[in-house]
């Protein structure tokens, strides 16, 4: 190959070498660090994700030959009682306990940022129930919500809230509904508490300080100093609880399985019990699809916000 | 003067802590009653006269022992064991060298490499289960432990990613650049220099990792279902659960046992778990 290069009396570069030198080059490194990811993103999530689009607009059944039928599944849906109430139920879910996390966790953060005697302990404690399996701890809400035993009726009779013997929390749809509310307000408030924290610490204290010289009450200073500068975190928050709340599963599949009477699905349980249990694949990917213009406008304020911090 | 600043202060501290007792009690209560369920007889549990709040009877472990010896769960924690090392493990080293690869290198399609990955990040796992089972199926992995090892990587990758370029950008480019002076290749300086400074970012991506499967459970539920592959949630929430007969005991057991390897790392790694949540969600 290389006639010319035996004639200078310098041994060729070693292979070794020729490679190391080869890596050095960023144009090279670069795709080869990145295609292990690439190729996993593109067989385990682009491709997945073309298939449910065909899946979508087929009828396919679980083992039976599938034919394209165009929109027809995602129109259809809408004759289906079980897919309006679903539809309304996902906005009032997210709706409600996006809204409550925030209240919460606004108020929660305030009070962590103040000084506290058991500051670490506290923090744990509060952040626990985001590190427990979802599944595992919504167990115990459910065994909280038996109809027989609830230990919330227990509690609240024994206090005088409730007249005996209680709501049947997942028997009945508006009870069911605050049920499983409650039990994402709960898992997803720490995530809440503890962003918000970091975005109220990173606020200069001068600021409060000149304001308070210049006679701002501390409900002054909320609203000017504090609100205003936590927009940025706040926006992010909202964001990514809006897209994990839409899509939740774990809560609704364990503690009522979308029941009683559909009133508590969601796009995840609706999608699964449509696409497995009943083996109309076509259909079950749809409803699947109807998270995705949520996850788009995420997406796309989420792009629009870390562009203007990183780039 | 300076006493009643001083009084003001400590009432100040003192009613920020009364303020958090309804918060504490909303977040420890579940787990403190699953503690107490699992551990009452039968008899106290099902009496409805009983104080629910507390042991009056007497502990008992037998829920533990009819747990661990006559169900499976053994089992499924070690399917849990095996499926979240080998699958934090993987994605750890995937996400590795794409974040190096986006935080230093110049190279065609950087951009866009980086831009999916984000978007990959906010994709629920609920989006795409149908479909991921359908190629979990051509892959001969239907009903298998190894799927969850294969799939898992498509949400723990680009949240390590992400993680871990906050991590590199935050390495000064000088201290690599002097090694790579001094006669270190880019992978040498990547190896011996980067990287031991970035323990910190790849203790808390692991960590996050590590706890993102073993609490995962829709494709679990999904991709496997007999006894022998099943991972502890799964197993937990679906095989103690016979028709309308609860037992209530053994499930409340099954879900602190479940939950303990997650309770350990997290009681010895909690200052990890709050920078690495912030640093998730804010980078």
């Amino acid at each position: 190959m290389a006639v010319g290069a035996r004639v200078v009396p310098i041994a060729p570069p070693s292979l070794r070498t020729r490679v190391s030198a080869l890596l050095d080059r960023d144009g090279i490194l670069g795709p080869i660090f990145v295609s292990p990811a690439v190729l996993l993103l593109l067989i385990l999530v682009a491709y997945p994700f073309c298939m449910a689009l065909y899946f979508s607009m087929s009828n396919a059944f679980i083992g039976r030959p599938s034919h394209f039928i165009g929109l027809k599944n995602f129109i259809n849906l809408w004759q289906s009682d079980a897919f309006r109430q679903t539809f309304q139920n996902a906005f009032v879910f997210t709706g409600a306990a996006v809204a409550v996390k925030l209240v919460l966790g606004i108020s929660l953060a305030l009070l962590l940022s103040e000084q506290l005697w058991f500051k670490r302990a506290i923090r744990g404690a509060i952040l626990l129930p985001w590190v427990i399996p979802t599944a595992l701890s919504t167990l115990g809400w459910w065994w909280m919500f038996n109809s027989l035993y609830s230990v919330v009726n227990w509690t609240g009779i024994a206090t005088g809230l409730m007249d005996p013997p209680g709501p049947n929390w997942l028997g009945q749809k508006y009870y069911a509904m605050t049920a499983v509310v409650v039990v994402n307000i709960w898992r997803g408030l720490p995530f809440f508490a503890i962003t918000i924290l970091a975005g109220l610490v990173s606020i200069p204290k001068e600021l409060y300080e000149a304001a308070e010289a210049d006679g701002a009450g501390p409900v002054a200073r909320f609203w000017l100093i504090t609100l205003p500068l936590l927009k940025p975190v706040l926006t992010i928050v909202i964001l990514f609880s809006t897209i994990f709340t839409f899509s939740e599963f774990n809560i609704i599949y364990v503690l009522t399985h979308g029941g009683p009477i559909n009133s508590t699905h969601l796009f995840a349980t609706l999608s699964r019990q449509i696409g497995l249990e009943s083996g109309r694949i076509g259909e079950g990917a749809a409803i699947s699809l109807y998270l995705f213009p949520v996850l788009m406008m995420v997406v796309y304020a989420q792009l629009k916000l870390v562009r203007k911090e990183v780039y | 003067m300076a006493a009643t600043a001083a009084g003001r202060r400590l009432g100040r501290k003192v009613s920020a802590h009364l303020l958090l007792v309804p918060f504490l009690i909303f977040a420890l209560f579940p787990f403190y009653h699953m503690t107490l369920t699992s551990l009452k007889q039968d008899k106290e549990l099902y009496d409805r006269t009983a104080v629910p709040l507390l042991i009056r009877q007497g502990p008992t472990l037998t829920h533990y022992t009819k747990l661990l010896w006559e169900t499976e769960f053994l089992t499924w924690t070690k399917n849990s064991l095996l499926v979240t090392f080998l699958a934090t493990a993987l994605s750890l080293t995937i996400g590795t060298v794409a974040a190096y690869a986006l935080a230093r290198l110049q190279f065609f399609g950087v951009g866009g490499f980086g831009t999916a990955i984000f978007v990959t990040y906010l994709v629920p796992t609920s989006l795409l289960f149908l479909p991921l089972a359908q190629v979990v199926n051509w892959l001969g992995l239907a009903d298998s432990k190894w799927a969850l090892v294969v799939t898992y990587p498509t949400f723990l990758v680009p949240f390590c990613t992400w993680l871990l370029m906050g991590y590199f950008r935050t390495v000064p480019k000088e201290v690599e650049e002097c090694a790579m002076v001094d006669g270190a290749t880019r992978l040498q300086a990547l190896w011996r220099i980067v990287l031991p400074i970035a323990i910190p970012g790849l203790v808390c991506a692991a960590l996050f990792a590590f706890t993102l499967s073993w609490n995962e459970f829709i494709y679990a539920l999904t991709f496997t279902s007999s006894s022998d592959e099943i991972t502890a949630s799964v197993g937990i929430t679906s095989e103690l659960i016979r028709g309308d007969i609860y037992f209530w005991g053994s499930l409340m057991a099954g879900a602190v046992l479940g939950s303990v390897p997650i309770v350990i790392l997290y009681v010895f790694f909690l200052d990890y778990y709050v920078t690495g949540l912030t640093a998730g969600a804010l980078k």
